[in-house]
Order: C-alpha cells, then structure tokens, then sequence
C-alpha cells in the first residue's frame, strides 16, 4: 500500500488543465489566502512538489449547508482538486462508496496516513444520552469523533456546528450537542465559523496548511486571522450611513431604499467577525447586507439565542421576547423613583417632629 | 451664627471632591450616549451620508468620557491608598465589627425610619462605603466591558489589555448587552443616591450635600 502520492500539478496535467490554467489556479489561491505576489511561487511550488493532502471529513449534526457551500467556491478547480476523490477519502455527502466501502476507504485512511491526515468536522457532536442521537455505521458521533482526531495532524471545524455549536446547541440544547473543541482537545483545531462559511475562505484554510504545512495564525478564539479579524461592520459599504446617524427604521421603508445602515432593524455586523463585506457570495455577486437583509451573525457563538435577529439588542431573558434591557430599566427606574416619594413622604410623617425640636432648640440658642 | 456644639471637620480633600464631579460629568455623559448608541434616533434626512457625522461623534464622546472616566477611576484607587482617613479604601470594605454595626443602624434610620443614637461615622457611613464598592466593581465590569468591544476597532495598548473578556463572554453580542445592562445599574443608583444624600442632609443636618463642594461637615461635638 506504499504507492507513491500524486502531486497536485500531477493530477491536474492527467485531467488535462493546461500550465496556464494551472499558474492562474495558484495565483487565485495566493490572492485568497492574502499573500502578496511573490507568495504564488510558493504556492505554485507547493502544488507540483507536495503528494495531496489526505482528508477526511466527518458529517455529524449538520445540515450540509458547508459542503454546498464549498463546492461552489469561484474557482471550480478547488472542488476537483481538493474536493474530488482525488483528494477526499471520506466524506459521505460526495464519496461514491457507501456502506462496508466507505469505512473501510476511512479505515484505510487513518491508518495509513497516520499523524499526517486533515480531520474536517462538519457537525456538532451530541453528548446527551451516550451520543445516541448521531450514529454513523451503528457507531455515535463522539466515539468516531474521538478515534480519528487520534491520528490527525490538525482539525479543522467547518461551520458554526463545529465551532461554536450553531442551532443545535441553542437553548435547550436537547441532544447536548458540542462543538469540537469541546469533545476534542490535544489537537490544534482550526475554526472557520459561519452558516456556512464562505467557501472562498473555506478553500483558503486548506491551501494554506498545504502550502506551508502548518495551520494558519489564529485568532483569540481560534479562527484564522486572516478571515475573522474583521467585523462584517468594519468592512461594510453601508458604513458611512451609520457615521452618519443614517438608519433604516422598518424594511421597506425610505430609508430602506436609499440604502441606509440596517443597525436598528438588528444588524449584527458590530459584533461580528466575518469576510462577507469583502469576499462577499456567489463569486462576489453580493451578501445579505448588500440584500438589505441585516446580519444576523451567523459566525457568532449563540447567535441562535441572542434574538429576536430584527432587534438590536436580545429580548431580556425570563421577561418575554418583547422585553429588551431598556422597557425593564424604565420599568426599574419609574419604580424607585415611586419609591422614592413613597419614603420621602413618610420621612416628613415621621421626623417632622424631631426636626422641628431642632429647629426650635437652634432658633431658641440664637436668640439667647 | 456660632455654637458650640458643633464642629467643622475637613472630609473631603480637593483630589476626593474633584473625582467625584468629574465622574459625574463622564457617567452622566456616557449614559446619555450611550443610550442613544443602542438607540439612536431617527433622522429624516434626505442629505447624502459623507455631509453628517453625528452617529460618529455621539460615539466619539462616548469615547473620550470613556478615557476620561476610566483613569479618573483609577486615580481614585490611587487615592484610597495615599488620601486621608475619610478617602481610605478601608472605608469601602467592611470587616470590623463596628462596621456591620453600622450598616444594621443605617438600614433602620433609612429603611425602618426608627431613631437612633447619632450616626458616629464622620466619613462615609458603612453602609455607603459598602454601596461604593460596588459601584467601584460596576465601574470595573463598565470600564473591562467598554474596552473589549472598544478592542475591536482599535489598535492601541489599553483597549487591547481588556480583548480577553470578548472570547470569556462568548462573544462581542454578549458583551455589548452586559454593558446596555449595567447602565441601568448607573442610573438608578444615581436616582438613589441623590436621593439618600438630601434625606440625611434633612434628618441629620450635618451639610452633607455641601460636603462634596467645599469639603466641610458639620459633626455634633461629644462632650
Ligand atoms: C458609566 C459607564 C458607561 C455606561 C453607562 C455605558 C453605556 C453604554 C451603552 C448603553 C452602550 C450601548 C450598547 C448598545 O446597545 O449597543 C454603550 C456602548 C459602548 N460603550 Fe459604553 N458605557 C460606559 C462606559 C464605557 C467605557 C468605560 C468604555 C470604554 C472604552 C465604553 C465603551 C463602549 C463601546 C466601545 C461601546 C460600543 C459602541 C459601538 O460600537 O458603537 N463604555 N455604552
Ligand atoms: S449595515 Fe450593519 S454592518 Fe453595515 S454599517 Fe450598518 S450596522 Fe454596520
């Protein structure tokens, strides 16, 4: 089983890309991974002299939303290349083996490749009732979770579900569903929040941890600086409206159509770390905020749970959704200040007497 | 008008008395934008947006009575360790007997209005100087919370001293209401404390409004 590794410039020669194509494939993966020009002779280097990188990647609690969007990243040559088989020994949304073959083709993996493959997660890992609610060929999420990061040289996290939880960890949480870092640890995990992430970012992660061999510089919580050291708010063609003091106040309105900031129908943009306002979608074609959709900061941790989205800020919790900070500060403040009066009037009730005795005892001393 | 049974004491020193308009000034600036940060007006405006700044500036003062606020904080710190017996920090902890003492009699002339024996505390009384320390604690959570949101969007030394509290939160969500929240703990207890001040300048009649203008109070002399 020791057959030598094709190398990516090798595979893309067999399914017939040309050199030029091959120059341009690395150069946009240079300009993705936000290295300056003389960075795409390293990339290209590392594309014809580097065997492809042995991947697997785990579906567990997940909608698939990931891999789709993945798979359409702007350049088709990554889904072929780093996608395709070629590429790929497991994933079971793209794989053609199913059943005995896919485990073995993982098994086979894991074990030749041992400390050397990349472990994607897609999913987040139940806990609750010995992981019952995910099981994959009659064993649970957590169990494969655990044997594979084993032997993997680094983990990355696709999507909220793998980073922070997403939807499944959204109070209550009935299945205990976990992030990977959460259920894994001894292993760097690289996070690419979102749903989904963008798939141009997606793609930059693996380029760089083929070109360079080590995992991109992280971030405080774990996600590529690259990608995540910037608000979607700080990058946001909207912004001049917000300086300006200029909102749109419901959909649809005046506002609306001027293009004014979305901030007080909810934007989330101020809290969060994402690429969108610059990478954008679709090939760049446009993201929510260019939409007239606020964001509702899908790369955030609990971003389920911060709602109502159309609402600045979250609805006070045990109040009701309708509640924000603000109708219980009111509420708060028009009771002290009831209360206020309530003691000011007793406090003359009562202490006008001693008062008085003062008051005669002082005026009684000054005219002696 | 002269008796002799009072006496005029010197409490507050110019440093303590200074501090404490000067945090008025940036808390009572930084409520009122603040509150309009989270809900900033509606402006009909048919105007492009590079002519007006005003979101901007409303942010930018909430900045500089940031800055202002927090040393302003930390030099009263400063001054509980170096201040006279009044500024002390002690005066804000209690641990002696005398002290819980004190916060029980203070709870029954404010609360249960009953008459008590003379307030002996010159200074702050314990239950007061207990209240302060937990403004104080407010005024960290305030300053800790303000600064890792301000992390995001600055470069400099001290924003960044305070990153840390945005991943321990969960997030810059999580931190931007706890910091909406607490403002609601700033305004009442300026309600309160106003409050309380004017009720035992007029029960005890010691001058305690003024105290913290020109420094003095008035005590009944023990003879
Ligand atoms: C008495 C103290 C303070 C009060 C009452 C206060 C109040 C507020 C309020 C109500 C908001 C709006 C939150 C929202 O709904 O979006 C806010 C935002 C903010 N505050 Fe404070 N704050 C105080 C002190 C500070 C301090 C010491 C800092 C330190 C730099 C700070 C920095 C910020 C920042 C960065 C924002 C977010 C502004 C933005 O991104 O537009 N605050 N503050
Ligand atoms: S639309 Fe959202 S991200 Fe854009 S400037 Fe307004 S608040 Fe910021």
């Amino acid at each position: 089983m020791n057959e030598k590794q094709p190398t990516y410039w090798e595979v893309m020669r067999e399914r017939g890309y040309s050199r030029r194509d091959f120059i341009r494939f690395c150069s946009w993966l240079a300009a993705f991974i936000g290295l300056e020009s003389t960075g795409i002779t390293k990339v290209v280097k590392a594309m014809e002299t580097k065997p492809r990188l042995p991947v697997v990647w785990f579906h567990f609690q997940e909608c698939t939303c990931c891999s789709e969007s993945f798979i359409r990243t702007s350049h088709p040559i990554v889904a072929d290349i780093i996608l395709d088989k070629i590429s790929l020994d497991y994933t079971e949304t793209l794989q053609a083996a199913a059943g005995f073959q896919a485990e073995e083709a993982l098994h086979n993996t894991m074990k030749k490749y041992k400390g050397e493959y990349v472990m994607l997660v897609e999913g987040s890992v139940p806990t609750n009732d010995d992981g019952v609610y995910c099981c994959i060929g009659g064993r649970t999420a957590l169990d494969i979770v655990k044997e594979a990061a084993e032997g993997a040289k680094a983990i990355i996290a696709w999507g909220s579900c793998a980073s922070n939880g997403c939807i499944q960890s959204s109070k209550p949480n009935p299945t205990g569903a976990k992030p990977v870092h959460k259920v894994i640890s001894g292993k760097p995990i690289i996070k690419v929040p979102g749903c989904p992430p963008i798939g141009e970012v997606m793609a930059g992660v693996i380029v760089h941890i083929l070109t360079f061999d080590r995992i991109p510089q992280l971030d405080g919580l774990g996600r590529p600086k690259a990608f995540y050291s910037r608000r979607v708010h700080d990058t946001c063609y909207r912004r001049p409206n917000y300086d300006a003091g200029l909102f749109v106040e419901t959909f649809d309105d005046e506002n609306a159509k001027r293009g004014y900031c979305l901030y007080k129908i909810g934007c989330r943009g101020p809290v969060t770390y994402n690429a969108c306002g610059v990478t954008r979608w679709n090939n760049g074609v446009s993201y929510p905020i260019q939409s007239g959709h606020p964001c509702i900061g899908c790369s955030e941790e609990s971003f389920w749970d911060n709602g109502p989205f159309y609402q600045h800020l979250a609805s006070f919790p045990g109040f009701g959704i309708e509640s924000t900070a603000d109708k219980i500060g009111f509420a708060l403040g028009a009771v002290t200040v009831a209360g206020i009066a309530a003691h000011a009037i007793t406090t003359n009730i009562r202490k006008r007497k001693l008062i008085q005795n003062q008051i005669n005892e002082n005026n009684q001393k000054g005219g002696e | 008008m002269k008796d002799e049974k009072i006496k005029r004491i010197y409490v507050w020193q110019l440093p303590v008395r200074f501090y404490h308009w000067l945090n008025f000034l940036a808390i009572i600036t930084l409520i009122i934008t603040g509150y309009l940060i989270g809900s900033p007006l509606a402006i009909q405006s048919s105007s492009e947006a590079s002519f007006s700044y005003w979101f901007g500036t409303i942010r930018f003062l909430h900045f500089s009575a940031a800055f202002v606020f927090f040393f302003n904080f930390l030099f009263r710190i400063y001054w509980g360790f170096v201040g006279n017996k009044y500024a002390d920090w002690r005066n804000f902890i209690p641990t002696r007997k005398e002290q819980f003492k004190e916060i029980l009699d203070v709870l029954k002339v404010d609360i249960l209005q009953v008459k008590v024996k003379p307030l002996r505390s010159i200074g702050h009384n314990a239950l007061a100087g207990l209240t302060y320390f937990l403004t104080f604690l407010a005024f960290l959570f305030q300053s800790v919370t303000g600064f890792g949101m301000y992390s995001a969007m600055s470069d400099s030394f001290l924003p960044k001293l305070f990153a840390w509290i945005v991943p321990l939160m969960g997030g810059d969500f999580a931190v931007r209401q706890w910091h909406h929240i607490m403002m609601w703990f700033f305004i009442i207890f300026a309600i309160v404390h106003v409050y309380l001040v004017f009720y035992h300048d007029y029960v005890e009649g010691r001058g305690v409004t003024s105290s913290m203008v020109g420094g003095w109070k008035f005590i009944e002399k023990e003879d």
